[in-house]
């Protein structure tokens, strides 16, 4: 049963040291507040799951706080490299972390099989591809009909996983609309499920019947914060910050610009900060 | 530019979009895939259906995206599906039937790189990783690369397989089980490549207006082979160029504007 709860609480309640956690967002909807949050938290040795991970797991391998990544694109998306990210696998800094890397056919298909309850995801793709040689969690299976063989990686099953979405209505009910991505499988799949919201709503008596909407008892807590996906965008509500991607190139370049970068806009900051940065974005949303 | 009114970007923009056809249905990578799909849509393909990976369907976007799942996709787009339904339904059932990737490294038999240079343990660097592409070569009915020429980029043998294209050449796709063509066509800046039909390495078909052939061989790290007929590629079309900087120029306010004052 979803309980409305300030960030701080829901992300103390819901994130432990050593947990295994999903903050998705493909592109769209990506919960910065709530990693932010973890940040500020100190949580440590996590092992972050994302297809698409960009700079805010740049910013948390940064801080010292990843263990292990799975993943199936590292890059800040249109703009180059994470320079974080390679600063720790190419040079250990702050730690070495361990990397397990996927496709994003795989990674899709292990949330969804991870979503509905299978133990591995089976379908045809590392067809030559070197990833299968680097990653033991990649794996074959033969179909006991056809005889083809198949990929098969093991389910995605979160101790808790991270959504913004643009809204919830008094019960609890998250509605998400736009680019879906993987958030709701990455919900469904998780112990445990924390969503930022950009507001509350009475209800959702006029929403379309097909919308996407995560019914009130699949979710654990819900957050209020007001542009909490930023620089990341919410489809009808701000959009995406492009320049601040492109500034994060500058800022993750040395360890001395990023920590002075973290320490003012992060481990100073607070939640409610993220409304007034995307108030120049509301207009054209 | 040079004195010929156009860049070499420009001349491989137009010419990968120039491959596409009315009736294409194309899952397009990011950057220079992307802004060729989009001046095929805008000039003589004007039905393609362009796919992204974020699941946008049918986009038709008036500024090239940033990245995958820019708002401007979903907003311009037929549908958008979940994710894991584009890669299963879409990609994996085989409804594409050209996947447009860029590479970091390329060798003459199509097999991409975007993962690591060096060993993939210690890397020298860590690239982003492949995305969507291993499944994208292997699922889309054919696939179509574009990329800049560079020593560093075309190379004799990759650090990585990330995306699988001929293999070693030959019949290699055939013996792995995969069913679709696999790399058809290479743009780059300078020529038009096609896969030998039996060797399957990359040749050049056609030179793009005042490349020589040893500027072709200069800017790729293994020995070329050109077609028995060389053409020359069609200059740009004064509606092509037009549409191309227009484009650009769209997409150069729209994100530098983002998040500044109006």
């Amino acid at each position: 049963m979803a309980k409305f709860q300030p960030l701080a609480e829901a992300v103390a309640d819901n994130l432990k040291d050593g947990d295994t956690v999903a903050f998705e967002g493909f592109t769209h909807l990506i919960p910065h507040a709530a990693a932010h949050e973890a940040i500020r938290q100190k949580r440590k040795d996590l092992t972050l799951i994302r297809m698409t991970p960009d700079i805010v797991y740049d910013q948390m391998i940064g801080m010292g706080m990843v263990k292990r990544l799975i993943f199936s694109y590292a890059g800040n998306p249109g703009v180059g490299l994470l320079r974080r990210l390679r600063d720790s696998v190419e040079n250990g800094w702050p730690n070495r972390i361990e990397i397990e890397e996927h496709s994003h056919a795989a990674m899709a298909n292990a949330y969804e099989a991870g979503a509905a309850g299978l133990p591995c995801a089976v379908f045809r793709g590392y067809l030559g591809a070197g990833l299968a040689t680097v990653n033991p969690n990649i794996k074959s299976v033969t179909c006991p009909f056809t005889g083809e063989k198949l990929a098969a990686v093991p389910a995605i099953r979160p101790d808790v996983s991270f959504i913004h979405a643009q809204k919830a209505d008094r019960q609890g009910n998250v509605l998400i609309e736009g680019i879906v991505g993987v958030q709701k499988e990455a919900v469904l799949a998780a112990r445990r499920a924390v969503v930022t919201v950009e507001e509350v709503v009475e209800n959702f008596d006029d929403v379309h019947p097909n919308a996407c909407i995560l019914p009130h008892w699949t979710i654990t807590a819900i957050a209020v914060v007001p542009g909490g996906a930023h620089p990341s965008y919410t489809h009808g509500y701000y959009e995406r910050d492009n320049a601040a991607y492109l500034e994060w190139d500058r800022i993750a370049a040395g360890r001395e610009a990023f920590e002075a970068w973290m320490k003012e806009n992060v481990l100073e900051s607070s939640p409610e900060a993220f409304a007034d940065r995307v108030a120049k974005l509301r207009s054209k949303a | 530019m040079s004195d010929l009114g156009f860049t070499p970007n420009e001349m491989m923009t137009i010419a990968a979009s120039r491959a596409l056809k009315n009736d294409d249905v194309c899952f397009v990578g990011i950057g220079a895939p992307s802004a060729a799909c989009n001046v095929a849509r805008l000039t003589h393909a004007p039905d393609i259906t362009l796919i992204y990976e974020s699941g946008t369907i049918g986009t038709a976007p008036d500024v090239l995206p940033l990245s995958i799942g820019d708002g401007e996709l979903c907003d311009t787009a037929l549908t958008t599906v979940a994710v894991p339904e584009m890669f299963r339904y879409w990609l994996q059932g085989g409804r594409v039937t050209i996947g447009f990737l860029g590479a970091a490294q390329l060798d003459k038999f199509g097999n991409i790189n975007t993962t690591v240079i060096g060993d993939y343990d210690h890397p020298k660097t860590r690239l982003p990783g492949g995305g969507g592409a291993p499944e994208i070569a292997s699922s889309s009915g054919e696939v179509y690369i574009t990329m800049k020429q560079s020593l560093r980029g075309m190379v004799e043998k990759i650090d990585f397989f990330t995306s699988f294209g001929h293999g070693k050449g030959g019949d290699d796709r055939k013996k792995l089980g995969i069913a679709t063509k696999g790399p058809t066509l290479l743009i780059t800046d300078l020529a038009i490549w096609k896969p030998d039909p039996e060797s399957k390495e990359f040749t050049v078909v056609s030179l793009h207006p005042g490349v020589s052939r040893e500027e072709v061989q200069k800017t790729c790290g293994w020995p070329v082979k050109f077609a028995a007929t060389v053409e020359e590629t069609p200059a740009p079309t004064e509606l092509e160029l037009k549409t191309l900087r227009d484009l650009q120029a769209r997409t150069k306010a729209a994100h530098e504007g983002a998040g500044k004052d109006e």
